[in-house]
């Protein structure tokens, strides 16, 4: 096939998964919060349940004025909202839904993984500075502070998911989840890392992730009574719509990532390689609709750190924690 | 050709490289309108990165004048005025007020009215307590438990509102009385309409409801490790330190000081009853919010020993149709939720008073903010300012 189409095509499958995953989970955090809170939540739009909420919304900001403040660097403001939204659908490039259904299985896909999943940083520091807004640049100035907090044991925790497995390629990490470790009464059994020894690892990355797509209990780049809105402060209309959309997106794929490396990713057992690349979408929607309701029931019961107690959790606790995990890792890999 | 000192030009290159970045701090203007400044308070901070080095109040914004309209109102008149003042708990702020202009005209009222001030009273100091149960862990970022405190609030705001008429502002109160409950007759006339039926049942069981919501809120709020993080610790204020700024209410009790007026002033029948004034240790912003917890279970406390207590017997005392205070001045004072509430009435005979001078417990509360915000940060400036609960209705009048 022609190269440009193929890419072409993916292009519009990623986007195809993305915003309609995004969509859905906008909706879910409108009603399982709505819910937590003893309040209906959204009831009218749409017909039954309102569930078409998320859509009026989307129309409702399409419909407001693009204002850019006469103090804001025009260009880097409007350009902001966009690397933030690549910098999420970049990572969406190498989740894996099937043994075959992948848009590039990268041998280095953990490692590509890690390096774009920083870019939304820059967005949110350029859309921060650029507002010519003060409570705008501490939020930005908060993002990238926050960076320095998250980032080193999120890629220790997948460090050592990379030690045990073996290998840095999403597809093989999940494979190496479906190896058998033991068998019952003739049934093979096969454990996700989160069974087989990763289970701190797990809980360190998703704090971490949790950290790095700004959610309460660390949103403090956003910080609604601090700094009204943060890096969003300036924002309206389309461009708003775009750093929420980023920003559910991100907890989609940061949901997607956890399943894949902790969870088994599409893994199903007693299922051969050609039905799975059926029933492993599936799997990893429902992997991903877990971590996705983990992170919205966090959102709502929590307050939200201060940024000197994240860097004291990250630094104090985290990082060791993730450097005895892969030593742990190391030593089980060679002794069994 | 001179050879240059070694030590000298190590020392000039050193100079040359470490020149000192000029890192002047920035003036940050919070509010008028922001999220977190209570109404219309307006905070000009200067900062340094995230840490404030001085912060100065401006206030004014939601100045309305009451004092100098009170000057031509008649007595009767002036409670919509004051209930106005701080409006999370409006009834509470009748009392001082109205008890002030019965001392001066020497009426007594009756002990069923005082009775009922006193359940009404206690039932504000809980939805007063209650708003400040569920904004505070807004600010922190929590945003559940405002809607569970809310919800109670609502049950409390629809009793009171089951008998004065009135949520947020009943002006409830008469010279020497009450005003019959809603849908019931003129005061003058001799048949008037008591306490709407089913209150007394209405508040024993909503009573019940605080208490568990209050269960809910330790488990919530309280006991929660994240707000236990953002707040013991941050912004305390020391006993002496809050004596001498003139603070009161749950904010001067938090710093160790037992000093409650529902103890102190006999201007309602707190005497007869058996309650606690739960006092805090460190006065960081952990114990203003637990003492205040600990005030609503105190208030539950009260309404149920008034409700017993009920005294029957007339709602209002014998006033002359034309109330005509006789010459005199005076200031009465009462425990107002957010601290000490007082009016100081003069009056040079006629039927409205001279000046009537309020002191606000919020005005006094909220003064202490530059001391207490210098070298905080700027999470926990919003921190420090919630936990001292101030309404700018209160503080601006």
């Amino acid at each position: 096939m022609n190269f440009w189409l193929e890419l072409l095509l993916k292009l519009a499958l990623i986007l195809a998964v993305m915003l309609p995953g995004a969509l859905v989970v906008i909706f879910g955090e409108l009603k399982i919060s709505a819910h937590m809170q003893s309040r209906i939540g959204p009831y009218f739009a749409g017909g039954r349940y309102g569930w078409a909420q998320p859509l009026a919304d989307g129309l409702k900001f399409m419909q407001k004025e693009d204002l850019v403040p006469a103090a804001a660097d025009s260009m880097v403001f409007r350009l902001a909202p966009y690397i933030v939204l690549m910098g999420t659908l970049a990572t969406y490039v190498i989740i894996p839904f099937g043994p075959d259904l992948v848009v590039e299985n990268l041998d280095l896909g953990l490692f590509y993984l890690l390096a774009v999943s920083s870019l939304t940083t820059l967005g949110v520091l350029m859309a921060g500075w650029s507002s010519g807004n003060k409570y705008s640049m501490i939020g930005g100035l908060r993002a990238a502070a926050q960076l320095i907090a998250y980032e080193l044991p999120l890629v220790l925790a997948a460090v050592a998911v990379a030690v045990q497995a073996g290998t840095l390629s999403l597809n093989g990490i999940v494979a190496s989840q479906a190896e058998t470790v033991f068998t019952i009464g003739g049934f093979d059994v096969a454990l996700p890392f989160v069974l087989k020894g990763q289970i701190i690892g797990f809980l360190i990355f998703v704090t971490a992730g949790l950290a790095e797509l700004s959610r309460i209990p660390f949103d403090m780049p956003i910080a609604e009574s601090e700094l009204t809105m943060g890096y969003l402060t300036e924002y309206s209309g389309l461009r708003f719509t775009m750093f929420f959309l980023g920003e559910y997106a991100g907890m989609v794929a940061m949901a997607a990532i956890v399943s894949t490396l902790f969870l088994g990713g599409y893994y199903l057992p007693f299922v051969d390689a050609d039905l799975l690349n059926v029933v492993g979408p599936l799997v990893l929607v429902a992997k991903v609709g877990l971590m996705c309701f983990l992170f919205i029931w966090i959102r709502w019961t929590f307050p939200r750190l201060r940024e000197d107690q994240l860097q004291t959790l990250a630094w104090r606790w985290l990082i060791p924690a993730a450097l005895v995990n892969i030593m742990l890792t190391g030593i089980a890999k060679v002794v069994l | 050709m001179t050879v240059m000192d070694p030590l000298v030009a190590m020392h000039r290159a050193e100079a040359a490289v470490s020149v000192e970045l000029e890192t002047p701090g920035m003036t940050l203007n919070i509010g008028p309108q922001h999220p977190s400044t209570h109404g219309v308070l307006r905070l000009v901070a200067q900062v340094d990165g995230e840490r404030v080095t001085q912060v100065q109040p401006v206030i004014g914004y939601m100045h309305r004048g009451y004092e100098k309209l009170a000057e031509v109102r008649t007595y009767a008149q002036i409670t919509t005025l004051v209930n106005r003042i701080d409006w999370v708990s409006g009834f509470a702020n009748e009392i001082p007020y109205i008890r002030a202009v019965e001392k001066l005209a020497g009426i007594e009222p009756t002990p069923r009215a005082q009775f009922i001030r006193l359940i009404l009273t206690e039932l504000a100091r809980i939805s007063s307590h209650l708003v400040f149960m569920s904004s505070y862990p807004l600010e922190l970022g929590a945003p559940t438990p405002l809607m569970h405190a809310l919800r109670e609030r609502e049950r409390v705001l629809d009793l009171i509102e089951s008998v004065t008429g009135g949520r947020f502002h009943p002006n409830f109160n008469r010279v020497g009385g009450v005003k019959p409950a809603a849908g019931g007759g003129s005061s003058t006339k001799k048949q008037t309409q008591d306490l709407p039926q089913g209150f007394l049942q209405g508040t024993r069981a909503a009573m019940g409801e605080v208490g568990a919501v209050c269960d809910d809120l330790e488990e919530l709020v309280t006991g929660n490790e994240l707000i236990q993080a953002r707040t013991i610790g941050v912004g305390v204020i020391p006993a002496d330190v809050a004596l001498s700024y003139g603070m009161s209410g749950g904010n001067l009790r938090a710093s160790g000081v037992d000093f409650d007026l529902r103890k102190h002033e006999d201007i309602l029948p707190y005497a007869d009853l058996d309650f606690d004034i739960p006092l805090g240790r460190n006065g960081d912003c952990y114990d203003r919010y637990v003492v205040r917890l600990q005030e609503i279970r105190q208030a539950a406390r009260i309404v149920q020993q008034a409700i017993d207590g009920l005294p029957s017997g007339p709602l209002q005392a014998k006033v002359p149709r034309i109330l005509k205070v006789p010459a005199g001045e005076i200031y009465v004072r009462a425990e107002n939720p957010k601290g000490e509430m007082g009016y100081y009435v003069i009056s040079q005979g006629g039927k409205v008073p001279y000046r009537v001078k309020i002191r606000s417990a919020s005005f006094s509360n909220l003064s202490i903010l530059p001391w207490v915000l210098e070298g905080a940060l700027v999470p926990d400036l919003v921190a420090i300012m919630g936990s001292l609960d101030f309404v700018l209705g209160d503080v601006d009048r």
